[in-house]
């Protein structure tokens, strides 16, 4: 066998069927591999789409996503996704093309040391020296990218590996001595943290992408109905646990939910499940729910201590901890007698929850992005997989759109990576045909991607993709608003390109929506087309979704908090048509 | 209640003791970690251990036992790690080797160094009409200690490893 057949082999025997890449010099033995070979290849149109539609098809399934690209530029556009994948502990294998092993080091065309540049952006990486080496590797890759804490793993591979013959060996075993992911947390721990959690008088629950990874959402729901705790979730996590029930509060954080952040700050035991406690999360970390004691369950030991301090830290997975937790608390409960959890807590997060619950509703034009993403949900099923770009549009759909199912709802959380959700996406619809999938981006993401509008119709992916348009970088814009007195250095982006055009320069249906009621319509009409769409969304450059500044506690939110002052649906507050330039 | 995590309160050197796997890549692996997280890395050897497979690393450190714990936590992550310890310094024995060129021409003068390198039990290892070379094992204060006597001379070159260390009795790691 050749070193690259054994590398489709070895992906198939993974139980890889496709795959997203683009090919270059050094790949041609592995592509001509590929030419005759079962397994589906999705030529991108830029290597870093590949690696965010690898990205987005683990991300959606759960499933080890796999990317290629060719040595030299090749690798390095791959970087930018990789280093996504990082961030986020999404599993995907990179396989980058390298010069043949003897021109390795002699700065050959197309060379770059893609193993140095990724040692910081993946959690292992490996080089085929020897055709021999590519099946252990593989093998191996697949194991590290999706246990533990999963990662992206990258595998560097040789023109002249490619080629040459080797003996297949099938009896394949992995040989990590290094690597030994804990997955049971300490009983002892637990019993700490089940005592405390029963001692606690307002119990609440952080929950991170660690609930989504390890799949222990239904563990986290009766966890939270029998401690009788709120849950307030990530970036990551959300999608973890059903956003409608009584007990969500939504995400936390520089861009949260003011019940959530409020909450967590009045709190007297916070149980972190699967969170690594950003910045993004926590704001200032002196601030930092000052009144509570921290549980801090998490499968990776050295994220436990690293930001915040744990009173209790439990090294687990997610979901067996958790179980292990109900078991110990049901077994105290009944010691204790103790009935119902925490009645009146709950009572109080209800009653707060109300109040400030954010106004969707707005007839205004142009078109608030609240009003558009109140019509995003209105149109699609909880099963439907939305992702999102980076900035205002992200943080707006974290905020205000509603998630009730785990892998429904993908974004680039810890690098921030403008230009993931359409790719993302891409993979998403790839890895579940059978589900809707929407990808809300702004127009800069967007437009750092667009070439990929040929993928999606080329290959027939039906995704829909809305581009808020408000000319902006929007975030930034917002902070040089509020931050650096109005300075709007750099951040408007002009009059074009026009996006129904662009999309229809690729064969992709192009719409465009600027009016209340507009974004219904056209979103279940392209949703039920079955065809790629492009829909351009024109919405207000002024509207800015309130924050709390950098260095500041979580309770310190600048920025109107509007809220639906009536009952959820109904239109509380209509502008005056000529205080936002009218229509 | 405070509990952020304060650096620098309690800063000490630590000499963290890592089994690795004996393969190429894996100091750029370690040495890489302690640049991107800012961890400040004093000396750092690698050489063979028991195994075959395994090479030791001993890395000293600063820094408090904060930092410590992330370190050991972080370097533990890398899949071409097996094991890291932070070694008592109470009850380890720590070495360097350290090779040094004087400048000793003149019969007196070089009759002088010999006998500085014999009372701190080094030896002469190559000689020259210009130049004499000790070859000197121990702590580092040692190593320090005969450097500054030997500085009068003339040192040419220095040559050090960096200090090794190991625990003392029946522990290992």
């Amino acid at each position: 066998m050749k070193g690259g057949e054994a590398v489709i082999k070895s992906l198939t025997d993974q139980g890889v069927d496709v795959v997203f890449g683009y090919p270059g010099g050094v790949l041609l033995p592995l592509y001509d591999v590929i030419y005759d070979s079962d397994l589906k290849h999705i030529l991108v149109r830029h290597e870093q789409c590949a690696a965010h539609a690898a990205d987005g098809y683990a991300r959606a399934s759960g499933k080890v996503g796999v990317c290629i690209g060719t040595s030299g530029p090749g690798a390095t556009n791959l970087i930018t996704g990789i280093a996504t994948a990082y961030m986020d502990s999404s599993p995907i294998l990179a396989i980058a093309g390298q010069v043949a092993t003897g021109l390795i080091g002699n700065d050959a065309f197309q060379e770059v040391d893609t193993l140095g540049i990724t040692i910081p952006i993946t959690k292992h990486n490996f080089q085929a020296m020897k055709a021999e080496d590519v099946p252990q590797m593989i093998k191996s890759g697949f194991y590290i990218a999706g246990t533990g804490r999963p990662g992206p793993v990258v595998l560097d591979l040789p023109k002249d590996v490619q080629e040459e013959e080797f003996d297949y060996n099938p009896n394949l075993k992995i040989d990590l001595p290094g690597y030994k992911p804990t997955k049971k947390g300490h009983p002892l721990q637990i019993k700490k943290a089940a005592n405390l959690i029963l001692k606690s008088k307002k119990p609440v629950i952080l929950a991170g992408g660690g609930i989504i990874l390890s799949e222990s959402s239904p563990e986290l729901l009766k966890f939270s109905e029998l401690i009788g705790a709120p849950v307030t979730t990530t970036l990551m996590g959300k999608g973890s646990f059903p956003e409608d029930h009584a007990h969500a509060m939504g995400m936390l954080g520089m861009h949260g939910r003011k019940v959530a952040n409020i909450v967590v700050d009045e709190c007297d035991c916070l149980i972190a499940i699967g969170c690594r406690f950003s910045d993004r999360t926590t704001g200032n970390v002196e601030k930092f729910a000052s009144k509570a004691k921290v549980i801090h369950i998490d499968v990776d030991p050295a994220e436990i201590g690293k930001n915040i301090e744990a009173d209790v830290p439990i090294v687990g997975d997610a979901k067996i901890t958790i179980s292990d937790l109900i078991k110990t608390i049901t077994n105290l409960k009944i010691k204790a007698e103790k009935e119902k959890a925490n009645p009146k807590w709950m009572e109080y997060i209800a009653d707060f929850k109300i109040n400030c619950t954010p106004r969707l509703s707005f007839e205004d034009f142009p078109l608030k992005p609240q009003q558009v993403i109140k019509e995003i949900r209105e149109s699609i099923d909880y099963e439907t997989i939305v992702t999102t770009d980076v900035g205002q549009n992200q943080m707006w759909m974290a905020h205000y759109f509603t998630s009730k199912i785990p892998r429904t709802f993908l974004s680039s959380g810890g690098l921030g990576t403008m230009g993931f959700g359409f790719p993302a996406a891409m993979g998403a619809k790839v890895a579940l045909p059978e589900n809707d999938v929407v990808a809300v981006c702004g127009d800069g993401g967007f437009l750092m991607v667009s070439q990929d509008l040929a993928t999606i119709k080329e290959y027939d992916i039906p995704i829909v993709v809305c581009v808020l348009d408000n000319r902006y970088l929007g975030m930034v814009a917002q902070w040089q608003r509020l931050f650096y007195d109005e300075r709007m250095s750099h951040t408007h982006l002009g009059e074009v390109p026009d996006f129904v055009k662009l999309a229809e320069a690729f064969g992709v249906q192009g719409e465009r929506v600027e009016r209340p009621g507009e974004m219904e319509e056209t979103l279940k009409k392209a949703l039920k087309s079955g065809e790629p769409t492009l829909i351009d969304v024109i919405i207000d450059p002024d509207e800015i979704l309130p924050m709390v500044p950098p260095g500041c506690g979580l309770t310190e939110i600048v920025g109107e908090y509007k809220v639906e002052r009536e009952v959820p649906g109904e239109i509380p507050y209509k502008a005056p048509a000529n205080e936002k330039g009218g229509d | 209640m405070k509990r952020v995590v304060i650096e620098m309160e309690g800063k000490r050197t630590h000499i963290i003791s890592a089994l690795v796997l004996n393969k190429p890549g894996v100091l750029q692996r370690v040495a890489g970690l302690f640049t991107r997280r800012g961890f400040n890395i004093d000396n750092i050897t690698v050489g063979a251990s028991e195994k075959d497979k395994f090479a030791r690393m001993t890395i000293i450190s600063q820094g408090d036992e904060k930092v410590l714990e992330q370190i050991t936590k972080q370097l533990n992550k890398l899949i071409d790690v097996i094991k890291v310890r932070d070694l008592d310094p109470e009850s380890t024995v720590k070495r360097e080797l350290c090779l040094i060129k004087v400048h000793a021409p003149a019969e007196r003068i070089r009759s002088e160094v010999i006998q500085y390198a014999s009372i701190f039990r080094g030896r002469i290892i190559d000689v020259s009409s210009e130049n004499l070379t000790i070859e000197i094992t121990g702590t580092p204060d040692k190593i320090d200690a005969l450097i500054d006597l030997l500085r009068g001379f003339g040192i040419k070159e220095i040559a050090r490893t960096g200090p090794t260390a190991i625990s003392r009795g029946i522990k290992t790691i």
